[in-house]
């Protein structure tokens, strides 16, 4: 029996009066893969950052329903985000390193959650980085600007900051778009290796690489949630005549 | 055909701007520096004393340097933090509505002319810090910060919130994403990757301020000695050349030492902007 880490009831998301998630069902199980696919403007990246709460930044969004993590409801039963967010890491679309310091960079994470002890600081960094097979390409020139690493360097960069303040769950929002293919494959690595610690999900409209990286995965169709199931499963035997549809390259 | 002829007298007007300011260069160097043939330049610098209808006279323009010095910091010491608070304020935290109200005011206090900041300074502010301080004249140096600080204000709010607000979005998120609140992301991460248009704009403050004079003739006191007391009144550079230039005889030693001043403070902005244009470029 699979664990669910993230569970979403009923729910519901309106940008002013456009309603962008609509009844939205979902189980996200832990310690693994989860991918959610679809066209364009379906709604992944939003049903993404419900989970972390990031669509708070945007006036005018209004949420219906529920949505737990661990059975504790994060709109309700936490008092603020810095918890969930403690919880809850995310890697982005835009490869968004702070323009500081490698070394900063990772740090930053612990600094606002509190960490004083240098020595601890500098072990958790080194440890971060190590975990993103970062360390050997960095280890010379920590102290050294984060724009002097290469795109794909950044991106696993980031992904050090996400898990330095060891998060339960990290969402990935199309963490690979603005990426070469050979970095892309250590990303996708990377994932693998991380989902024995965390809870991993990831929005893509890359179905290849939803098939590759996966283990469950959802499909979103202008905001509903059409199709979730076991990643083979959907890939080979998808239930909904629209998944089947999207699959083929009938559209998206 | 008719394109072509505007094509080709698009770059002289271009070019104009240099042709303008190496004449102004020019004018200044020919006009300024036949005074330092009877007062040497470290003498027409660093001379404590400026008598210019004296006779003999003395040509030491160190009082009205540090006139400018002092209004200059006194502006900068109310334009940084109110201006960078404005900047922050409106590009961070404001909401849309609020932001469209008070962006166009600020733009507006750019554009008051400066004799009419001098008026309410002399009029209004004056009076005011003559009875607070019980001084015996309210014209001072102090006086002449806040004007000119109020001045400045604009020029670095507006400059200094181009530069927040350009910094990527992806920026802010990443940090939210990491539980830090919007205190944090604002002093941590928005203002570091924003500094180098920060610093462009507190030097084009500085440039403002500087090279002010209608406020500064009207309300610094116009008084040349040096002093470190802000209560009593000071005579800027640019003071000095606007309210001599036509009492003094065309060809004289005065009217050479007041090209000469300009001299000085045309390199001081210009050194500036420059400086400017290189964080700008950052």
């Amino acid at each position: 029996m699979v664990n669910h880490k993230i569970i979403a009831k009923n729910l519901n998301l309106w940008y002013g009066n456009s309603p962008c998630l609509k009844n939205i069902n979902i189980s996200i199980p832990e310690n693994a893969v989860t991918a959610i696919m679809g066209p364009s403007g379906c709604g992944k990246s939003t049903l993404l950052r419900v989970f972390n709460r990031l669509n708070d930044l945007i006036d005018g969004t209004r949420i219906t329903g529920e949505v737990l993590l661990d059975e504790q409801d994060i709109y309700k039963d936490m008092k603020d985000v810095f918890s969930l967010r403690k919880k809850v890491g995310m890697v982005f679309q835009k490869v968004n390193p702070f323009p500081k310091t490698i070394f900063e960079n990772v740090v930053y994470g612990l600094k606002i959650h509190g960490w004083k002890d240098k020595a601890k600081i500098e072990k958790q960094v080194q440890k971060s980085i190590i975990d993103v097979g970062l360390w050997d390409e960095v280890k010379d020139c920590l102290h050294k600007n984060a724009f002097s690493l290469s795109g794909g360097q950044q991106q696993r960069l980031c992904i050090a900051r996400a898990i330095a303040i060891e998060p339960e769950v990290v969402l990935f929002d199309e963490p690979c778009s603005s990426l070469d293919p050979i970095s892309t494959a250590k990303i996708e690595q990377l994932m693998e290796e991380l989902k024995e610690k965390y809870t991993i999900i990831i929005v893509t409209h890359n179905l290849q690489q939803a098939a590759r990286v996966s283990d469950y995965t959802a499909f979103m169709l202008l905001g509903e949630l059409i199709e979730f199931s076991e990643t083979n499963q959907m890939f080979t035997t998808p239930k909904d005549k629209r998944t089947e549809n999207y699959l083929t390259g009938k559209f998206g | 055909m008719k394109k072509n002829f505007i094509e080709r007298l698009l770059p002289i007007f271009a070019l104009l701007t240099w042709v303008f300011l190496f004449g102004i260069m020019l004018i200044l160097f020919i006009e300024g520096t036949p005074i330092f043939k009877s007062v040497p330049i470290f003498r027409f610098i660093f001379g404590r004393h400026w008598y210019p209808v004296h006779e003999p006279p003395e040509f030491g323009i160190l009082p009205l340097i540090c006139g400018s010095l002092m209004v200059t910091v006194g502006a900068l010491i109310i334009a940084i933090p109110f201006g960078l608070g404005c900047a922050i304020y409106l590009s961070e935290i404001a909401n849309r509505a609020v932001r469209e109200v008070v962006k166009p005011f600020i733009e507006m206090l750019a554009g008051v002319p400066s004799v009419v900041y001098g008026f309410f300074g002399m009029v209004l502010l004056a009076p005011m810090i003559q009875k607070i301080f019980h001084l015996s004249i309210g014209l001072t140096a102090f006086t002449a910060s806040v004007i000119l600080g109020v001045m400045a204000l604009p020029t670095v709010a507006s400059i200094a919130e181009d530069a927040i607000s350009s910094v990527p979005k992806a920026l802010r998120e990443a940090s939210f994403a990491l539980g830090a609140n919007q205190w944090e992301t604002i002093t941590r991460v928005v203002v570091p990757a924003a500094k180098s248009g920060i610093f462009a704009a507190i030097i084009l403050g500085i440039g403002r301020a500087i090279g002010e004079t209608m406020t500064v003739l009207m309300i610094a006191g116009c008084c040349a000695v040096i002093t470190p007391n802000f209560f009593k009144p000071v005579r800027p550079m640019t003071a000095t050349i606007a309210a001599e230039m036509g009492e003094a005889p065309m060809g004289s030693m005065h009217y050479h030492a007041l090209f000469a001043i300009g001299l000085v403070l045309f390199l001081i902005t210009i050194g500036l902007s420059l400086i400017a244009e290189r964080f700008k470029e950052r």
